[in-house]
């Protein structure tokens, strides 16, 4: 494959090795791509009007993304393309129900993505809870709060994730990005469950106390 | 009214990522829809995720044509998805949250609570055979739990009054998670009876062989 060209708006080409493209601002290559601006406008306008062409933007975006996830640890198997348009559909059916107070574009695509990969596979149920419940419990915070709140949680993360140390983030990458359990992290990485855990509490506890800052004061 | 006794984040990432039997994930869920702090550590599990998913550029890119063909087969079928709310008015003083009311079929006041002795009545939920088990209690005000010990772990969480056990108040919202082989005795707090989720470890087929958090939270 030649070199990608300016004109090109989605970058082709690949990182040097299969590791963490956080690391060693290896998302550089993606300077050109749209930010979460672009990303939540497009998603707002299949929400409010259905709109053909930010949905086509939305899949040229994450589409391979996407792919990338559902292939990690999996060779390249047959169900990948059908996860990949169920989920597709569950974006332009449910945009509606995207609630921006909580998290960004990416964040839920990935959970979408990643739920239906499990249904695919689980046979037994999945108890979700119900954001439309009665009994539901809201958060107090204001909705404009929480709104800021989710913005500024997307960048800290980013900025807190660089600041890991690669063990740490490693960890962190295998758990809740690739979804592996600690025992199976403990294998690929041959360290002790032991070590596997308490790293992954850690850094998950640096992350909740970076952001509980993000919480208590939006600006 | 705030929620003090959380589900570890241990159980909220195994929930996030699928890999906890369907009775602990029943209680995380229940968790959930009471707890706003744990939804956004796992909102913030998510942001994880598509932080990742956003940097990932080994993907192939999509068929020209996904975009279509999605809003095709998605419009074909549309019509069944597009609400997914429960019933029942916001008025409506639901004790039990979804998705317990759909595991027991009805509300604490509808069901048909069996009596165990001791004045306790229990309605089980159905669940896989071999795998955890899930119940709801019903314990008088002011009466205990005999007590009990367990082969594996236990969690319990409280969904209407409150109970002590070992030297701290579990209230509406919180968890307990009593170890395996730990005797303990909780008992329901005076002014009204006390409602719970408890959900117990099936015995243990390989107890001596295999540690044995292996066999309920897959995960841990």
């Amino acid at each position: 494959m030649g070199s990608a060209g300016p004109l090109i708006p989605f970058p082709r080409e690949r990182p040097a090795s299969t590791g963490d493209p956080i690391d060693a601002e290896a998302g550089r290559g993606a300077a050109s791509a749209p930010g979460p601006d672009a990303l939540l406008a497009w998603l707002q306008a299949v929400a409010r009007r259905q709109d053909r062409a930010a949905f086509t933007a939305l899949v040229r975006y994450f589409a391979p993304r996407i792919r990338a996830y559902l292939l990690r640890g999996a060779g390249d198997p047959a169900w990948v393309d059908d996860v990949l348009q169920e989920t597709f559909a569950a974006v332009w059916q449910k945009a509606d129900s995207f609630d921006s107070r909580r998290a960004g574009v990416a964040a839920w695509i990935f959970a979408i993505a990643r739920n239906r990969r499990i249904d695919a596979f689980r046979r037994d149920r999945r108890p979700e809870y119900d954001p439309l419940d009665p009994a539901f419990l809201p958060d107090p915070r204001p909705d404009g709060e929480q709104a800021v709140a989710a913005r500024q949680r997307v960048d800290a993360v980013r900025s807190a994730l660089a600041a890991f140390s690669g063990d740490q983030r490693e960890v962190l990458r295998l758990s809740f990005y690739e979804g592996e359990t600690y025992a199976a992290i403990a294998v690929r990485l041959g360290v002790p469950l032991g070590t596997v855990k308490s790293r992954a509490r850690l850094a998950f506890r640096r992350l909740r106390t970076t952001l509980a800052a993000h919480r208590e004061e939006p600006r | 009214m705030t929620i003090e006794h959380h589900v570890s984040e241990d159980f909220l990432v195994a929930y996030g990522a699928g890999t906890l039997a369907e009775a602990p994930a029943l209680l995380v869920a229940a968790h959930l829809a009471l707890c706003p702090d744990c939804r956004a550590d796992l909102d913030l599990a998510e942001t994880l995720g598509g932080a990742w998913v956003d940097r990932d550029l080994t993907g192939e890119p999509a068929d020209e044509g996904l975009p279509d063909a999605v809003i095709r087969s998605a419009d074909a079928v549309r019509g069944d998805r597009r609400l997914g709310g429960s019933a029942g008015s916001p008025g409506r003083g639901f004790v039990l949250p979804q998705p317990l009311r759909d595991y027991a079929s009805g509300d604490a006041a509808t069901l048909r609570w069996r009596a165990v002795g001791g004045g306790i009545r229990q309605v089980p939920l159905p669940m896989p055979p071999g795998g955890a088990t899930a119940r709801l209690l019903w314990i008088p005000a002011g009466e205990g739990v005999p007590e009990h010990g367990h082969r594996g772990l236990e969690a319990t969480l409280v969904l209407v009054g409150a109970f002590y056990d070992r030297n701290v108040w579990y209230r509406r919202g919180d968890v307990e998670i009593v170890d395996a082989d730990v005797l303990h005795r909780p008992v329901a707090g005076p002014e009204e009876a006390c409602i719970c989720l408890a959900v117990t470890e099936a015995p243990l087929r390989f107890r001596a062989l295999i540690p044995r958090l292996v066999g309920w939270w897959h995960h841990i």
